[in-house]
C-alpha cells in the first residue's frame, strides 16, 4: 500500500516535470526532429466528419423513406401533435380565440387579462400556505405588467407551460424504461450526456429543417435541452426506493403496472418534483435561443433591444425572464416540500375545490368587468415604468469615469494570468496531452475511464479542431479558476451564516436565469471585444454552482463530528479549516464540476464577443447553416465536458471513500 | 343515407368555393408569411411590403426569424418571403439555397449596402489625412490600444461576415491589427462606448443602419473595388496580392420560397416590384431609432405619402 503511494507520487512529479519541459521546449524538440506534426496536427490527416454528417442529415430529410411515409412526414407529424396544445395555451394567455388566419383573424374571445393571471398565480401560491411566497409570486406577475412586458411574457409563459409537461412526462417515461431494463439504461445514459453537453446552437439548424420554422421547433429544442435531469432524477428516485416497500406492494397483489403507478411513482414524488424544478429552470434558460428560431416572446425582445443598443430595454426584458423563473421555481419547490395530503378526512365537493371555484368566478367577473373598464383588460399605459434611461446613464457614467481603471485591471489580469494559461495549452504537443490525459483517466477510473479519455481526445484531434479545443480549455479553465476563487469562499460564508445564504441564493439565482445576452453588451462597452470579456461573461454565469454546492457541503456535515471536534477543543478557525472544509471537499468538487459544465455551455455564447474557440466554430456552423460543421464542433465540446465530468466525479468518489462519507 | 350526406358535403364545399372566389380577387387566402429580423431597417421594409400586400387583399403574417436560419423555412415553404438579404453578408446562403430552386431570388430592393472601415469625426483632429487610406499608417499609433500598440486596432465584423480585412491589411501593408467582433451588438457596443469617451476607434460600419446617422463620422476611402482586385493579384497597388482595394458595395436582395410564385403569383409580382432607395431608408430608420417613433407609425406615414408608388406594385 505504502509502496504504491510513493510510486504514484514519483509518477505524478515526473509527469508534471515532463509536461512543463515540453511546454517550454516543445517547439524546439519538434523542429529538431523535423516533425512539426507533434505540435500541429497535419490538416490532410483530419477526417472529414463534418461533410459526412451534413450529407447524412440531408439524406435523412430529403430522401429517407419508411415505405408508407418519409422521415419528413414523421417529423412533421410530431410537430403537428405538439402544436395543437401550444395553440390552445397561447390562445388562453396571449392571442385569444381567433377565427381566420393572418390579419383577417377576428378575436372571438379575449385572452386572460393581467388581473386574471395574477389571480391564477395567487391561487396556486395559496396552496403552499406560505405568506412570503404569495407576496413574491404576485409581485412577480405585477412586475410583468408594470414594466410593459406583458404581451411577450405571456408568449414565453405559454411555451414554458407546454414544454415543461412534455419534458416531464417524457422524462419520467424514459426514467421508468431505464429503471426496468439495464440494457436500455446503458443506451439512454450516454444519449443523455450528449443532450446535456452538446451546445444547443449545434442542433438548431437540423431541428429547423426537420420540424419546420416556428414555435414548435423552438419547443422541441427546449425539450431536448431541459429533459435529461428529469430522466436522471426519475431513475435515481426509483432506485432509492426501499425494497421492502416494493415487496409489500407485490404481496398485496399489485400487477406490474399497478406497482409502478400506484406505489413506486407516488412514493418518489418529492424527488420527482426536484426534477420538475430543474426542467422549469432549464426551459427558461432556453428562452433566448428559442426566440432565434421563431418562438418570439421575451427572448426576441432581449435580442432586438441589444441590436438597438438599448441596454435598459434588454435588462427589463431579461429581468422579466428572471422574475418568471423565480416565481415558477419557488412555487414548484414549495409544492415539492408540501406534506403529502392524507386522505383520511372525506371532504365535500365544495370544500375540496373551494379555491378553484373562487378562481373561476373571479376570472369570469374580470371578463365581465373588462367590457366596461379597460383597466381590467390592459394595464394602463400611464402607470407603466420605463427604466431604459437610467441604465443607459449608469453604463455611460461608469464608462466615462472608470474606463481607464478597468482597462489597467484588465491588462494586468491578461498578462499575468490568462496569457500564460493560453500559452500552456497551445504549447503542449498534442500526443503528450492525450498521453497524460489517458494516464489521469487510468489513475482515477482504471481501464474504462482511460479508454474514454483516449478515444474522445483522439476524435477531437482527427476532426482538425485541436487548436480550437485548446483555446476552449484555456478560456474555460481560467474562468473556472476565477469562479472558484470567488465562489467557494462565498459558498463557505453562505454555509455558515443563514442570512448570507438567503441573500446569496437570490443573487446567484438571478445570475443564472438572467440571459447572458443582457450583460454581454455592457461588458463589451467596458472591456472591449475579446477573451477577457468572454471570461467575465462565463464567470458570471458559471459562478452559481460553486457557491451552491460549497454551501450545501459545509451545511450538511454530520453534527456529531462537529460536536466531537468542539469537545476536543477545536477553535472556530480550526473547525473550519481542519474539519468542515476537508469534509465538504467532495461536494465542493462536484460544484466545480458543475461550474465547468456551465462554463462550457456558455462558451458558445461568448463566440458572440469574438472568441476563437470551439464555440465560434459552432456559431459559424449555425450562421452558415452548415449542419455538419456545427454538429461536429458541438460533439467536441460535449466530449471535453464528458471527460472533465467523469474525471472529477471519480476524484470526488475517491475522496468520499477516503473520508468514509457515503 | 350516407351517400346523401356525402353529396350534401360536396355541394356545400362547391358553394363555399364559389362564394369565396367571388369575394376575393387574390389567388389564395392562406397567410403569406414574411420574416422579421432584429434590425430596424428590415422591420420597416417588411412592414411596408406587408401593408402593400394587405391593400391588395392578401392575408399576411409576420414571423420573427433568424437571418440565416430562416432559409430552412423558406426551403420547406413554412416561410415565404424574406425582404432583406444583403449581398455582402448573405451571398453564400443565397447561393446554397437557391441552387435546387426551392428558394428564389426575387431581385434587388433598390437599396445598396455599404460596408467599410469607419471612424468618428473627432478622430480627424488626430489624423488629418483621413479619409484617404494612405493616412492610415501615419496614425496607426493614434488608433492603438495597449493590446495592439504600436499597431492600430481595427474592429472588424464577425468572421461569418467575411470581408477579407485580414487580407486587406496584408495587401496594403497597413500597420494595423484586425480584431473580430462576434456580433453586430458587440460591434456597435464598442462604438457607443468609445463615442461616449471620445476615444479612438476604427471599425466596420455598414449602411443603411442607424449608426451612421446617430454618430458623426466617415468611411475610409480605399482604392475603389473592382472584381479584378479580389481575383487578380497583379491588379492595383500591390502587384503580388489581391484585396488591395475597398469592399464591394452590393445590392440588398429579396428572396422568396418558390411556393410564393406557384400559390400567390400576384403577390410574387408585388414583391418583385418593390423598391426603396438607400437614402429614403436611412431617413425611415432614423425616424424610428433616433426620434423614437414606432415602426408601425413610420410605415403608416410612408404608405400615406406614397400611394402612387405602391399602387403601381400591385396593379
Amino acid at each position: 500500500m505504502r509502496k504504491t503511494k510513493i510510486s504514484n507520487k514519483i509518477i505524478f512529479i515526473s509527469l508534471t516535470f515532463l509536461t512543463l519541459l515540453l511546454y517550454w521546449y516543445g517547439k524546439e524538440i519538434a523542429n529538431y526532429f523535423d516533425s512539426k506534426w507533434l505540435v500541429k496536427y497535419p490538416k490532410h490527416y483530419s477526417f472529414p466528419f463534418a461533410i459526412y454528417t451534413t450529407t447524412f442529415v440531408k439524406w435523412l430529410i430529403n430522401e429517407a423513406n419508411f415505405l408508407l411515409f418519409t422521415f419528413n412526414d414523421l417529423t412533421r407529424f410530431f410537430a403537428w401533435i405538439i402544436e395543437q396544445p401550444y395553440k390552445i395555451v397561447l390562445a388562453i394567455f396571449s392571442k385569444g380565440i381567433l377565427r381566420g388566419q393572418g390579419q383577417d383573424a377576428i378575436q372571438i374571445i379575449e385572452p386572460l387579462s393581467w388581473i386574471s393571471v395574477v389571480g391564477i398565480f395567487f391561487t396556486l401560491a395559496l396552496y403552499t400556505k406560505d405568506k412570503f411566497l404569495i407576496i413574491l409570486v404576485v409581485l412577480s406577475i405585477v412586475y410583468l405588467a408594470v414594466f410593459d412586458q406583458w404581451q411577450s411574457s405571456m408568449i414565453t409563459l405559454s411555451s414554458i407551460i407546454i414544454a415543461v409537461p412534455i419534458g416531464v412526462i417524457l422524462g419520467i417515461l424514459f426514467g421508468i424504461l431505464s429503471y426496468k431494463s439495464k440494457i436500455l439504461e446503458k443506451i439512454i445514459t450516454p444519449i443523455l450526456d450528449l443532450m446535456q453537453t452538446v451546445p444547443v446552437f449545434a442542433y438548431l439548424v437540423p431541428i429547423l429543417v426537420m420540424f419546420g420554422f416556428g414555435p414548435v421547433s423552438a419547443l422541441i429544442a427546449t425539450i431536448i435541452y431541459a429533459m435529461p435531469p428529469m430522466v436522471r432524477t426519475t431513475l435515481l428516485a426509483l432506485n432509492n426506493i426501499d425494497p421492502q416497500l416494493k415487496e409489500s406492494g407485490l404481496m398485496s397483489g399489485c400487477t406490474e403496472r399497478q406497482l409502478m403507478w400506484k406505489v413506486l411513482i407516488p412514493v418518489s414524488k418529492p424527488t420527482l418534483l426536484i426534477g420538475v424544478n430543474q426542467v422549469i429552470m432549464l426551459s427558461l434558460n432556453m428562452v433566448i435561443i428559442a426566440s432565434m428560431i421563431g418562438a418570439g416572446g421575451l427572448g426576441y425582445d432581449v435580442l432586438a433591444s441589444l441590436r438597438r443598443l438599448d441596454i435598459g430595454g434588454g435588462i427589463e426584458s431579461g429581468i422579466a425572464i428572471v422574475v418568471i423563473a423565480i416565481a415558477l421555481d419557488r412555487l414548484s419547490q414549495s409544492f415539492a416540500n408540501l406534506p403529502t395530503l392524507s386522505k383520511k378526512t372525506q371532504l365535500t365537493f365544495y370544500n375540496k375545490y373551494k379555491k378553484i371555484i373562487f378562481l373561476l368566478s373571479y376570472i369570469i367577473s374580470i371578463y365581465i368587468l373588462g367590457y366596461f373598464f379597460t383597466f381590467f383588460k390592459f394595464f394602463p399605459k400611464e402607470l407603466m415604468i420605463n427604466t431604459s434611461l437610467f441604465w443607459e446613464e449608469l453604463v455611460k457614467y461608469i464608462n466615462i469615469n472608470y474606463f481607464d481603471n478597468l482597462e489597467s485591471f484588465k491588462i494586468t489580469l491578461l498578462t499575468f494570468f490568462m496569457l500564460p494559461i493560453k500559452k500552456f495549452f497551445l504549447g503542449i504537443p498534442w500526443p503528450w496531452f492525450i498521453f497524460v490525459l489517458t494516464i489521469i483517466g487510468w489513475y482515477f477510473g482504471k481501464f474504462k475511464l482511460a479508454l474514454l479519455c483516449l478515444v474522445m481526445s483522439i476524435f477531437i484531434v482527427t476532426t482538425g479542431l485541436w487548436e480550437k479545443a485548446m483555446i476552449t480549455l484555456y478560456l474555460c479553465g481560467s474562468s473556472v479558476i476565477i469562479a472558484s476563487i470567488i465562489g467557494i469562499p462565498l459558498g463557505v460564508w453562505a454555509g455558515l451564516n443563514d442570512r448570507a445564504n438567503k441573500i446569496l441564493t437570490a443573487f446567484i439565482d438571478t445570475l443564472q436565469t438572467l440571459p447572458s445576452f443582457v450583460y454581454l453588451i455592457p461588458v463589451v462597452m467596458l472591456f472591449r471585444v475579446g477573451d477577457f470579456t468572454a471570461m467575465i461573461a462565463v464567470i458570471l454565469y458559471a459562478l452559481a454552482p460553486a457557491v451552491r454546492y460549497t454551501a450545501h457541503g459545509v451545511r450538511n456535515i454530520n453534527s456529531q463530528i462537529i460536536e466531537a471536534a468542539l469537545i476536543s477543543g477545536c477553535s472556530q478557525r480550526q473547525l473550519l479549516f481542519k474539519i468542515k472544509l476537508p469534509l465538504a471537499l467532495p461536494e465542493i468538487l462536484l460544484g466545480i464540476n458543475q461550474t465547468i459544465m456551465l462554463a462550457l455551455s456558455m462558451l458558445v455564447i461568448t463566440a458572440l464577443v469574438g472568441t476563437r474557440d470551439l464555440g465560434q466554430e459552432v456559431y459559424i456552423g449555425l450562421t452558415k447553416a452548415d449542419i455538419g460543421r456545427g454538429l461536429v464542433a458541438g460533439l467536441c465540446v460535449a466530449f471535453i465536458s464528458i471527460i472533465a465530468d467523469r474525471i472529477i466525479k471519480a476524484g470526488s468518489n475517491k475522496l468520499k471513500n477516503k473520508y468514509g462519507i457515503k | 343515407m350516407k351517400i346523401l350526406k356525402n353529396k350534401f358535403n360536396i355541394l356545400l364545399s362547391f358553394i363555399f368555393i364559389l362564394f369565396a372566389q367571388n369575394i376575393y380577387a387574390v389567388e389564395s387566402k392562406d397567410p403569406i408569411k414574411l420574416t422579421l429580423h432584429d434590425w430596424t431597417g428590415q422591420l420597416i421594409t417588411t412592414n411596408i411590403m406587408a401593408e402593400v400586400l394587405k391593400e391588395a387583399g392578401y392575408n399576411v403574417e409576420l414571423v420573427p426569424a433568424d437571418y440565416i436560419a430562416q432559409f430552412a423555412g423558406l426551403q420547406t415553404g413554412d416561410l415565404h418571403v424574406a425582404m432583406e438579404m444583403w449581398e455582402t453578408t448573405g451571398r453564400d446562403a443565397i447561393d446554397e439555397y437557391t441552387a435546387d430552386g426551392r428558394v428564389v431570388n426575387v431581385g434587388t430592393t433598390g437599396m445598396d449596402a455599404i460596408e467599410e472601415w469607419w471612424y468618428p469625426s473627432y478622430m480627424k483632429e488626430k489624423c488629418p489625412g483621413l479619409p484617404n487610406w494612405e493616412a492610415l499608417n501615419d496614425c496607426a499609433e493614434a488608433f492603438s490600444t495597449p493590446e495592439t500598440s504600436p499597431k492600430g486596432r481595427y474592429l472588424g465584423g464577425p468572421v461569418t461576415w467575411g470581408g477579407y480585412d485580414d487580407e486587406r491589411v496584408e495587401a496594403l501593408g497597413l500597420d494595423w491589427e484586425v480584431i473580430h467582433a462576434g456580433t453586430d451588438g458587440a460591434l456597435f457596443g464598442e462604438l457607443e462606448s468609445a463615442y461616449q469617451r471620445k476615444a479612438p476607434i476604427m471599425l466596420w460600419v455598414y449602411a443603411p443602419h442607424w449608426a451612421p446617422s446617430k454618430y458623426d463620422g466617415e468611411f475610409v476611402e480605399f482604392p475603389p473595388y473592382t472584381t479584378e482586385c479580389y481575383t487578380d493579384p497583379s491588379w492595383g497597388i500591390n502587384k503580388n496580392a489581391a484585396y488591395d482595394c475597398g469592399k464591394p458595395r452590393g445590392p440588398i436582395w429579396k428572396v422568396a420560397s418558390s411556393m410564393l410564385k406557384d400559390k400567390w403569383p400576384g403577390a410574387y409580382d408585388a414583391v418583385e416590384a418593390f423598391t426603396l432607395d438607400s437614402n429614403e431608408m436611412g431617413n425611415l430608420v432614423a425616424a424610428v431609432d433616433l426620434d423614437g417613433n414606432t415602426v408601425e407609425a413610420v410605415v403608416a406615414e410612408w404608405m400615406a405619402n406614397n400611394k402612387d408608388r405602391w399602387g403601381n406594385w400591385i396593379k
